[in-house]
């Protein structure tokens, strides 16, 4: 008991004082002021209040995992306490020293969000503290839950979260009288729609456990064709969805969503180059870019060289991607891993200065960039609207996906693996390493052009601005994050690396620090992705059952021509 | 003669790896080289199979020259190799391991897998019949889904040896096939070589150190230290020669330790070498 005592308080003092520092560093930074604005429930209860929270159910549920019983609790409880101690210590630091020389953040208004409106005085500090010491027991008992219920409030509360965060988005899609009733008219969720969307996100994943369990015993016993008449069905109502979509998602959604399937196309392409064959290509802008211009330069007529239509401009743009694919990929041919990282990193740099230099003004437009790029006609109907452009995008998408999924099942596919995994033994099994990497720079570069083409024409206007490393950076934190190789993984991550922050406008000043966040707890805690190739796996595993079904037969072949 | 080495020269900056080698393997042979730690053995199957390319000499497959040819060509003329620390493609299934061997003889384009046109299905349809058909006779059938990793050593040892099948190649270079195996699976091992030379008319040019496996299976040895050939000829002939004795144990050793080495060498296997 000693024992167990001595190292909770231990425990409590270690994490305590590191909740406290990420709790400050939060504040720091101003995220806290920058949330402090979202109101999730009611006027009162803001996003910053949240992440605090979150900060202190984290702290006391850390303590408590090892040290399972009261004295875990109480340790909880302390080193929640602690993190409520460095909260109003920084606010009392704050309202007493001026810190903004420093500390842009540190305003006058983040000691009265730190501490309620309290004040860091005894009455703040109070506050504070039984707030910390509260949090940190209730994250502390949640390790007395099993592991699945956890979870479960875990994403019910995170879902009820981004239900509150996502309420401008919901809005032009719900129905009013579910908005009036989920919603106050001024901040986030009323209390009794925060209570029932919290009892639904419960509901759902403990009614989905209970039908899963007693279907996992009947899918096993489903014979295959049925599973694939689910699945059917499954990919019928995703289709449906897909395509009513900008019907009831409104313009806002709409743009978001564009953006989202540009970086999908994007994704795509850069899963051929990096996720297939393993090639780290760090200047994917460079496609993207040269897509866009040459969209730009064939159609606009403020450069007066070309004034082509979209739909003639658009296969030339893609074709001198493709071009450009194979004469990046020439010189690196023979570099691996962190040398072909850097060339390419180089490459996105050079396309980008090449289309801000002066030299090139006339023909690129330099800083300036170029407007007036051609919108798509069908017959008389020109498509200007970002729900409109939707539809080419989700063709480009769809497109792009059929070819990875045709190339990954093919001999092509399978000398990209053969290269990522040992570039010495698939040259050892005859496979040309020239041109297996040349195809997959092309087809790769082939995919980011046409994403490129398609924004050109979707904002109208290109600038070099667009065109910066950190969209290369994007697409492969994606990837990564979506599970490499994966192809749903390309949808998950775009939709979470880009979607979500487009959403949550006040991310955008962070969306740094939280993809450095969001990429390292990834690596901790799911390595191999969000999504990775599982449903390969299922694949694989299906095609083996059908295999040992048809064995017999083959067995008997074998002993008549074989030995 | 399907490979003959002449006068094959390399160098790695000062060391002399092999020295003016001259090597040739018969057709439907089993041919062995052993030599002490660096004499150049694997160095020789580098150059083999165009890893490397000699500074001097030439080798030829069944009279054309292939120095100088990249090694994805030298392995669609027929040279598959394995290697002496297994490189399979770990996270690969099996099927998948050997269907990337039969890469040269999958015949389509781009378009083909594209639209999955008649010859897509027909080249893969073929392609996978072939690859099963070689992991039975490998012994692996069955474990056509089992991602490579989590076969066991022999098996990997084995699938490593169906890939190389699948090349359909008229040489095959084993580089220490039985390393790391316990006694069991090197008798299944030994058991599998002879069969590929007997069955399937393979020649086979191997790399080993355990010299029972090389006075057992070998029709030919040739004997490599510091990459010069110092000895050629039948298991128990090789095995009776002073200059070999020497070169595994060190000068002097051929007179006064000669009973020594001659169990290192492994005696007591080479009465039924070369039946």
């Amino acid at each position: 008991m000693g024992m167990g005592r001595e190292q909770a308080v231990r425990r409590a003092l270690v994490y305590g004082l590191i909740g406290g520092i990420v709790a400050w560093h939060l504040s720091l930074v101003g995220l806290i002021e920058a949330f402090a604005g979202r109101r999730l429930i009611g006027q009162g209860v803001t996003f910053s209040y949240v992440l605090l929270l979150a900060v202190m159910l984290t702290v006391g549920y850390l303590v408590a995992r090892r040290v399972s019983n009261w004295t875990g609790l109480a340790g909880a409880a302390l080193a929640g306490l602690l993190v409520g101690l460095a909260l109003w210590a920084l606010a009392l630091l704050v309202d007493q020293v001026d810190l903004r020389t420093i500390f842009v953040a540190a305003s006058p208004t983040l000691p009265e969000i730190l501490t309620f409106n309290r004040g860091a005085g005894a009455v703040g500090l109070i506050v504070l503290l039984l707030v910390g010491a509260a949090a940190g027991f209730i994250g502390g008992g949640l390790t007395w839950f099993p592991a699945t219920g956890r979870r479960a409030v875990i994403t019910a509360l995170s879902i009820t979260v981004l239900v509150g965060l996502l309420r401008d988005v919901l809005n032009p899609v719900l129905p009013a009288l579910v908005m009036g009733f989920l919603f106050t008219t001024t901040g986030g969720l009323s209390l009794p729609g925060a209570v029932v969307v919290l009892a639904l996100a419960l509901a759902f994943p403990i009614a989905r456990h209970v039908v899963a369990q007693r279907a996992g015993e009947r899918r096993a016993a489903l014979p295959a064709p049925a599973r694939r008449r689910r699945r059917a069905v499954f990919r019928l109502i995703s289709l449906v969805f897909l395509v009513s979509f900008p019907l009831w998602a409104g313009l806002f959604l709409s743009n978001v969503t564009d953006f989202v399937g540009l970086y999908i196309l994007m994704g795509l392409g850069l899963n051929l180059v990096l996720g297939f064959a393993g090639l780290l290509d760090l200047g994917y802008v460079a496609f993207f870019a040269i897509g866009a211009y040459s969209m730009a330069v064939l159609t606009s007529p403020e450069l007066g060289h070309f004034t082509l239509g979209f739909w003639e401009a658009l296969p030339i743009a893609v074709a001198i991607t493709v071009l450009s694919g194979i004469l990046i990929g020439l010189p690196v041919l023979r570099m691996r891993g962190d040398y072909l990282a850097i060339a390419t990193l180089g490459f996105g740099e050079i396309v980008r200065l090449l289309v801000l230099s002066d030299w090139l003004k006339p023909h690129l437009g330099g800083a300036q960039g170029v407007t007036r790029i051609a919108r798509p006609e069908l017959g008389p109907f020109v498509i200007d609207r970002p729900q409109e452009y939707y539809y080419l995008i989700l063709i480009g998408c769809a497109l792009a996906w059929f070819l990875s999924v045709r190339l990954r099942d093919s001999r092509i596919g399978r000398a990209w693996m053969a290269i990522r995994e040992d570039e010495d033994v698939a040259q050892a099994m005859g496979i040309n390493r020239v041109t297996a990497k040349l195809l997959a720079f092309a087809t790769g570069a082939s995919m980011g052009g046409l994403s490129g083409a398609l924004f050109a024409s979707l904002v109208n206007s290109v600038i070099p601005q667009s065109f910066s490393l950190l969209v290369s950076i994007n697409v492969v934190a994606l990837l990564v994050l979506g599970g490499i190789g994966s192809l749903p993984g390309v949808l998950v991550g775009a939709l979470a690396l880009v979607g979500l922050p487009e959403l949550l406008r006040e991310f955008q000043e962070y969306r740094l620090l939280v993809y450095g966040a969001v990429l390292i707890a990834m690596m901790i805690f799911r390595p191999a992705g969000l999504w990775p190739e599982e449903t390969r796996v299922r694949e694989l595993e299906e095609a083996a059952e059908e295999a040992r079904a048809r064995a017999p037969a083959e067995v008997v072949v074998v002993t008549q021509d074989g030995e | 003669m399907l490979l003959q080495a002449r006068q094959v020269t390399k160098r790695f900056g000062g060391v002399v790896a092999l020295h003016s080698l001259d090597l040739e393997v018969r057709e439907q042979t089993i041919h062995s080289i052993i030599g002490p730690n660096g004499a150049g053995k694997t160095t020789f199957f580098n150059c083999v199979t165009g890893f490397l390319v000699p500074e001097e000499g030439e080798i030829h497959l069944a009279g054309e020259p292939i120095t100088g040819l990249r090694p994805d060509q030298i392995a669609r003329l027929g040279i598959a190799r394995t290697y002496q620390t297994i490189r399979l493609f770990r996270y690969l299934t099996v099927l998948d391991n050997v269907l990337i061997g039969l890469h040269p003889h999958v015949r389509y384009g781009f378009l083909d897998a594209v639209v999955h046109t008649r010859r897509y299905h027909r080249s893969e349809r073929e392609a996978e019949a072939e690859a099963r058909e070689l992991l039975r006779y490998v012994g692996l059938a069955g474990k056509e889904f089992v991602i490579a990793n989590n076969l066991s050593y022999g098996d990997q040892r084995r699938l490593e040896i169906a890939r190389a099948l699948a090349l359909r190649p008229r040489l095959l270079l084993l580089d220490e096939p039985t390393a790391g195996m316990n006694p069991y699976e090197t008798d299944q091992m030994i058991t599998l070589i002879r069969r590929l030379r007997d069955e399937r008319g393979m020649t086979i040019l191997l790399i080993e150190h355990d010299m029972k496996v090389v006075m057992n299976i070998s029709d030919l040895v040739t004997v490599l230290d510091f990459g010069e050939k110092i000895a050629e000829g039948k298991p128990a002939e090789v095995q009776a020669n002073p200059r070999v004795i020497e070169a595994y144990l060190g000068r002097g050793a051929a007179s006064g330790l000669g009973g020594i080495a001659a169990r290192v060498l492994g005696d007591e296997s080479a009465s039924d070498a070369g039946s």
